[in-house]
């Protein structure tokens, strides 16, 4: 195995972005990424992307954005209809494969021209489910439910942890939802939007994009004075179907957390893309994160949740906390699907 | 909660017989989803900016900071480069055909298009690259590539912030362009050259 490193992140997330095209959104960012080692298009080896047409409401949207990169002379190219993460990950075995020692990989999302609890119904199965059109919030509460009805979770608990997304987020300058004054009980005191689910288990929708250059080896250490090793990265799925599994658990993050060797060392930072503050209580559990582990610490997905790249901008959290030194050994995690369906763990350590 | 989520529930380990009374039933044979979701389009600056011009009878390219190339319609990056174009430059209404075809074939909701009509690739005096418009005012046998057009445009009173305000290309009259520098075969010709002497 070769190793491999996230060695630049940019990002932004806004709530709503009312003037700006997705091509318009990645030029800056996607140059920031690059720039900030130094690299042109010409020096990247392979360029993968995460995005969703359902979102654009335009078929192939994804061919548009490319713009933003520049495929003159063409370039190596490829895209997910995934978070950005999963586009991570195939960088990331392209790099293991050998030949190109440096990847971008970009993802971006903006919800906000169409309604995206309505665009989540359309992953459903389209013969029992999707003609009932649940819509996501609907879903999450049913979950919510079984798990508060099995003793799996509080009312309490589910309160701590939008707390804790309100108050870290106060210091994140790219989440669209934080409060310092939240407390257990103003949260438990929201009346609930999708029964027993209140505004703050659910994470704030948000518009925005993020990019993220990996290098090989001694490529990576020319580029980085810190790059972030990825030590260790997994993904695996559950069934699509609701009925067989257990909604109180999410094996495929157990999974995926065993096999990139989560528990192999002390873990100084989680970034988890939950959508709901059920699913950050079961993916806590499922990846044993413990005291030690700042989860979330920067508010989460909760507090700036942006559909098809939530996840790659949780890896890129974590990474710049290596970057700077702030943390030496770090989780990014990605989710898709209905009720924590798919599961990306990506662990990543400084030298 | 199960013990082990890798064993699935019971009641799916059984094989699944249909009731005696469903077994001469009439297969299904299609299922109906319909699915309908509403967007709010954004055009983005670059998009505006051009869209909003219209109004005024202008066309507004954008120049890209690399080599100076001016793309029309601007869409605020040099798609080449990935390079943020924010200078917007007006251009002219008058270019050339760089490329056409004589089609045959009605287009939905376009009746008041006479078939046949010529699409064509139009190259703005001044702009790098064409965008594509409908020639008209001769006869589609006589279209050529390098022919000189100039826009026909919509009465002052139903001008509106679209590009539907240019009806269609018409010709000038004034002599071809030749097809060597017809299109983007003048641009890609000056961009080998750059890149020899470079």
């Amino acid at each position: 195995m070769r190793d491999i490193a996230v060695v630049s992140v940019a990002q932004h997330q806004e709530k709503a972005l009312t003037h700006t095209t997705e091509v318009e959104l990645m030029v800056p960012i996607i140059n920031e990424a690059r720039g900030a080692v130094g690299l042109t298009q010409d020096d990247i080896g392979f360029t993968c992307s995460g995005s969703s047409d359902f979102l654009a409401g335009q078929a192939f949207s994804f061919v548009h954005t490319l713009d933003a990169v520049g495929a003159v002379p063409p370039i190596s190219e490829s895209h997910v209809e995934m978070d950005g993460a999963w586009a991570l990950y195939e960088a990331w075995v392209k790099l293991q494969i050998g030949g190109v020692d440096t990847a971008l990989v970009y993802s971006y999302g903006k919800s906000s021209p169409g309604s995206l609890r309505d665009v989540l119904s359309t992953q459903l199965d389209p013969y029992y489910l999707g003609p009932l059109w649940p819509d996501a919030f609907a879903l999450a509460a049913l979950q919510a439910r079984i798990m508060l009805e099995s003793g799996t979770v509080s009312e309490r608990r589910l309160a701590e942890i939008a707390v804790r997304s309100l108050n870290g987020a106060t210091d994140n300058p790219l989440a669209v939802r934080s409060s310092g004054e939240a407390t257990i009980d103003s949260v438990l005191a929201e009346a609930p939007i999708a029964d027993p689910l209140r505004p703050s288990d659910c994470a704030a929708s948000a518009d925005g994009g993020v990019a993220v250059v990996l290098a090989a080896g001694d490529r990576a250490r020319e580029l980085c004075e810190r790059p972030a090793w990825i030590r260790g990265i997994d993904h695996r799925i559950d069934p699509h179907q609701p009925g067989v599994r257990d909604l109180n658990r999410a094996p495929s993050a157990q999974m995926a957390g065993a096999n990139a060797g989560v528990s192999a060392d002390r873990l100084d930072v989680a970034e988890l893309a939950a959508s709901f503050t059920t699913q950050e209580h079961i993916l806590e559990r499922e990846l044993g994160l413990g005291n030690g582990t700042a989860v979330n610490a920067s508010g989460g997905a909760l507090a700036g949740h942006t559909m098809m790249a939530a996840g790659l901008m949780r890896i890129a959290d974590a990474a710049a906390q290596i970057h700077d030194e702030r943390a030496d050994r770090v989780l990014g995690h990605a989710a898709s699907g209905l009720f924590l369906q798919q599961n990306l763990v990506c662990v990543m350590e400084g030298e | 909660m199960s013990a082990d989520p890798s064993i699935p529930p019971a009641a799916l380990s059984g094989e699944v017989r249909l009731p005696e009374k469903l077994a001469d039933v009439e297969p299904v044979r299609s299922v109906r989803t319909p699915i309908r979701l509403e967007y709010d389009f954004i055009p983005g600056d670059a998009s505006s900016g051009y869209l909003n011009a219209f109004a005024d009878r202008k066309i507004l390219g954008q120049r890209s900071p690399v080599d100076g190339a001016v793309f029309v319609p601007p869409r605020g990056v040099d798609p080449r480069h990935g390079a943020a174009t924010p200078d917007y430059v007006e251009l002219p209404d008058t270019g050339h055909v760089g490329g056409f075809c004589v089609t045959r074939l009605p287009i939905p909701g376009r009746d008041d298009l006479e078939i046949p009509y010529v699409s064509a690739w139009i190259h703005l005096d001044g702009a790098d690259i064409g965008f594509l418009g409908l020639v008209a005012g001769i006869d589609t046998s006589e279209v050529r590539m390098g022919m000189r057009v100039r826009a026909v445009w919509k009465p002052d009173d139903e001008l509106g912030r679209t590009a539907e305000n240019i009806l269609y290309w018409a010709p000038t009259g004034e002599p071809d362009i030749p097809v060597t520098a017809a299109g983007t075969n003048a641009w890609h010709a000056k961009q080998a050259a750059a890149g020899e002497q470079g």
